[in-house]
């Protein structure tokens, strides 16, 4: 069985309340960070696991810690981005309902290691049950004397909020949430200039994804050389996926980055295969927003080699024949999905969701729901497919934040790998209301690209 | 010691200028001036926090800078990002600016009513402009446009939500201009509609400044609203000692009446100064006003179509020695011809 630093304890009865997680080891990453070490050498374990941002970007988190401006006189902070509403990805949340104290471990450690000394947990407005559970989990922190003042003696003060999100997925871009964590519209900033100088309420600022934090509490307690030696090359340590579709055990699994995909889709230890006994067709592999891969560009990258579950292997090949690994949403897709209609309803998501400011993605996505409403429902024309590919290539890359790209990219990456079945909606429209495309010749199709 | 800051060298589709630090890719194209400006619709640098929004000043990056050459990943918001020494900059030169800034104005009209026959801003309006330039003569966008109802901001202001590009240069003149927020944006993408928090009226001295920073004809003035197409009238420059703002002001003659008043614009389309409500809508009689002689109108406007400048002087300012040698300079251009 692999190796499991995040979910280890997540079956023990009672831990999400402090006691429990207590006397399973909890909270000994602040006892050690705050009593042995200085807050440079929490941000150099960090560095040295190789830690990237959970979140979708990548980023690894040690540089991004070490980048945070230290003016004299101004407060800094720690915002944690729990606004999780990609579509397809769910383990933010399964890690706050079931570990809370996780979490609040890893945001005491990391406020500590940043000099925050007020942190804010962003979580998005839908998740109420959450948000009381952390609110009771941060009531009980308190009272251990692990929030507030002095912490365990040390000298070091930290007060943690939850904020309750605005209700969009758009507040899940950091500048978009520390501008609705003030109080106002969640319209994403125009960058530079970055958090890291100016961020909630003009101060440097840190923004970090729930499991980025709760990643940071192994690290210390094992040191970063020990996380380092999970994964593969440059993706290290383990990785929550929300896997869900045609699988068999849809659900949360904690990973060791570097695992093979065919493995992820096939073994009992994870997704158990595809549900009834189906042929796999697509699968979209980091949440909505990444390009969707033909089940042959998903299992082996395209000089052949196995596709692995890790930031590099994901991305092999390019847009052309890869994907991402984003924020861990794995969905896959049967022989009997339609790309076309998933395709528009991704498409219909972001229309929803574009916060309106710039104008390639707020008319950029209408247009392109709209249109691929019109081939799903028999009503489209085969110029409708390149018209597709053009507007996608305009929002792309000329947005103010990456909600057009992600808009954009599932678009356009569908088409590439299954324009045949965008053409046989033109074809047979009538064909196509009644029964899907099925899994087709797509392998050969890719390969001509 | 010298006291003068270090200037930063910029090249901007060849053509190099030396700028104060800090200047925006689009400020030092102005400095430059002529066809390499990039269009402008949503910055403003009157206002503070404007642009980024509407893309259509994208430009791209060949070279960072002279430190770090490397060009930037994306085409940029040439009016917020800041120049660098060194840096390269490409605006028409490059084919995939062109490609992406003719994609953002077909953006921006797919959703506009296109409906200038009937609309006041049509002569002066940036988007009109833009299209000309950039657009295709043909839209692909095949679906219903979005609408709205018109709205009356106020007694003397129209919102003509079907028009707006959502360049957000309004809200900031609420914002800012006026001490009193009633005027912001509701809803969310292509839903998203200026409002004045329910049709409550900006009752500040200076609401008026809206119809002006208005790129589009989305906010018009009421006291002009269908009086006149703006090439049939003749802008006058004057100004008058008003007790509020700076009194500066152009004013749009129909024969030897004043249909309405705006404030300046610079070459760039701006203002050069915010004018109170006073001057825009209650002094409206050339007894008013002390003329200073014709706006200068660029060439490339159709208010300049049938060579106005060139024209004979108007009949105001005709009748009045004193006038007649105030505006000596106008006088000699218009009788050279
Ligand atoms: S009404 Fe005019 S000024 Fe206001 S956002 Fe729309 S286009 Fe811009
Ligand atoms: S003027 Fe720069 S983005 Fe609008």
């Amino acid at each position: 069985m692999a190796r499991k630093l995040l979910l280890e304890n997540i079956n023990v009865p009672g831990i999400n309340t402090f006691d429990v997680y207590r006397q399973q080891g909890g909270y000994r990453a602040v006892e050690k960070a705050l009593k042995s070490m200085s807050p440079d050498d929490v941000v150099e374990e960090v560095k040295k696991s190789g830690l990237r941002g959970r979140g979708g970007a990548g980023f690894p988190t040690g540089m991004k810690w070490s980048f945070l401006a230290k003016p004299e006189g101004k407060a800094r902070y720690l915002v944690c981005n729990a606004d999780e509403s990609e579509p397809g990805t769910f383990k933010d949340r399964y890690l706050m309902t079931y570990l809370p104290h996780l979490l609040i471990e890893g945001m005491i450690v990391s406020s500590f290691a940043l000099g925050a000394k007020v942190s804010y947990i962003y979580v998005r407005g839908e998740m109420m049950p959450q948000i009381r559970i952390l609110e009771k989990a941060i009531a009980e922190a308190k009272n251990a004397g692990f929030l507030g003042k002095n912490i365990l003696g040390s000298g070091y003060d930290l007060e943690l909020y939850v904020q309750p999100g605005g209700g969009a997925y758009i507040c899940g871009e950091e500048t978009a949430l520390i501008e609705s964590l003030e109080g106002k519209r969640g319209n994403p900033r125009i960058k530079p200039p970055f958090p890291a100088i100016s961020g909630v309420w003009g101060c440097p600022t840190v923004v970090n994804n729930v499991e980025s934090i709760a990643a940071v509490v192994p690290i210390i307690n094992d040191g970063g050389e020990e996380y380092a030696k999970i994964g593969n090359g440059r993706s290290t340590g383990t990785k929550l996926i929300s896997a869900s579709g045609n699988i068999n055990k849809p659900g949360v699994y904690e990973i060791e980055l570097g695992l093979p995909v065919e493995e992820f889709i096939y073994s009992d230890d994870y997704c158990g295969g595809i549900a009834n006994s189906k042929r796999l067709k697509a699968v979209v592999a980091g949440g909505s927003s990444v390009p969707i891969l033909p089940a042959n560009l998903i299992l082996k990258t395209i000089t052949g080699e196995p596709r692995l579950m890790s930031y590099e292997s994901l991305s092999d090949g390019g847009f052309q024949s890869g994907s991402m690994l984003g924020s861990g949403g794995f969905i896959a897709f049967d022989e009997d999905q339609c790309i076309v209609r998933n395709t528009w309803n991704y498409a219909r998501f972001y229309h929803h969701e574009s916060c309106g400011q710039c104008s390639p993605c707020r008319e950029g996505t209408g247009w392109m729901e709209k249109v691929l409403h019109r081939l799903e429902y028999g009503h489209g024309k085969m110029s409708d497919i390149d018209l597709l590919v053009d507007v996608a290539k305009k929002i792309e890359g000329n947005t103010i934040c990456p909600l057009g790209d992600a808009a954009a990219w599932p678009v356009a990456s569908a088409i590439r790998h299954f324009r045949d079945e965008f053409e046989w909606h033109v074809t047979h429209p009538k064909e196509a209301l009644e029964r899907n495309y099925g899994l087709a010749n797509y392998a050969e199709f890719t390969n001509a690209i | 010691m010298s006291e003068e800051i270090a200037k930063v060298k910029v090249t901007i589709d060849g053509i190099t200028v030396e700028v104060e630090p800090g200047t925006s890719i689009l400020n030092a194209a102005r400095q430059i001036g002529g066809d390499i400006v990039p269009p402008a619709m949503c910055y403003y640098s009157k206002l503070e926090g404007s642009g980024g929004k509407c893309r259509t000043c994208l430009v791209k990056v060949s070279k960072g800078s002279e430190k770090d050459p490397r060009p930037m990943p994306k085409l940029v918001a040439s009016c917020r990002t800041t120049v660098m020494d060194g840096m390269e900059v490409e605006n028409i030169t490059s084919p995939e600016v062109i490609e992406a800034r003719k994609g953002i104005v077909e953006m921006l009209l797919i959703n506009h009513p296109l409906d200038c026959p009937v609309c006041d801003q049509a002569g002066e309006c940036d988007l009109q402009n833009l299209a000309y330039e950039h657009g295709a003569e043909k839209t692909r966008y095949e679906f219903e446009r979005r609408t709205f109802d018109r709205i009356d901001i106020g007694d003397k202001v129209q919102l003509h939500m079907n028009r707006c590009i959502l360049c957000y240069r309004c809200t900031y003149v609420a914002d800012q201009i006026t001490d009193n927020r009633v005027h912001g944006i509701l809803g969310r993408g292509d839903a998203s509609e200026i409002s004045t928090y329910i049709e409550k009226a900006i009752d500040n001295d200076f609401s008026g400044n809206v119809i002006d920073v208005c790129p589009v004809g989305a906010l018009t003035d009421k006291t002009f609203r269908f009086k006149n197409r703006v090439w049939f009238t003749k802008p006058v420059d004057a100004h008058r000692n008003c007790p509020t703002c700076s009194g500066k002001v152009t004013l749009w003659y129909k024969g030897e009446e004043v249909l309405r008043v705006t404030a300046r614009k610079d070459q760039f389309g701006e203002v050069e100064e915010f004018i109170c409500n006073t001057c825009r809508y209650d002094t409206k009689k050339t007894n008013d006003w002390i003329i200073e002689g014709p706006t200068h109108i660029d060439h490339t406007s159709v208010i300049s179509s049938n060579h106005y400048e060139m024209a004979k002087p108007l009949p105001v300012i005709q009748k009045d020695q004193l006038l007649i040698e105030a505006n000596k300079v106008e006088f000699d251009r218009a009788t050279k011809i």
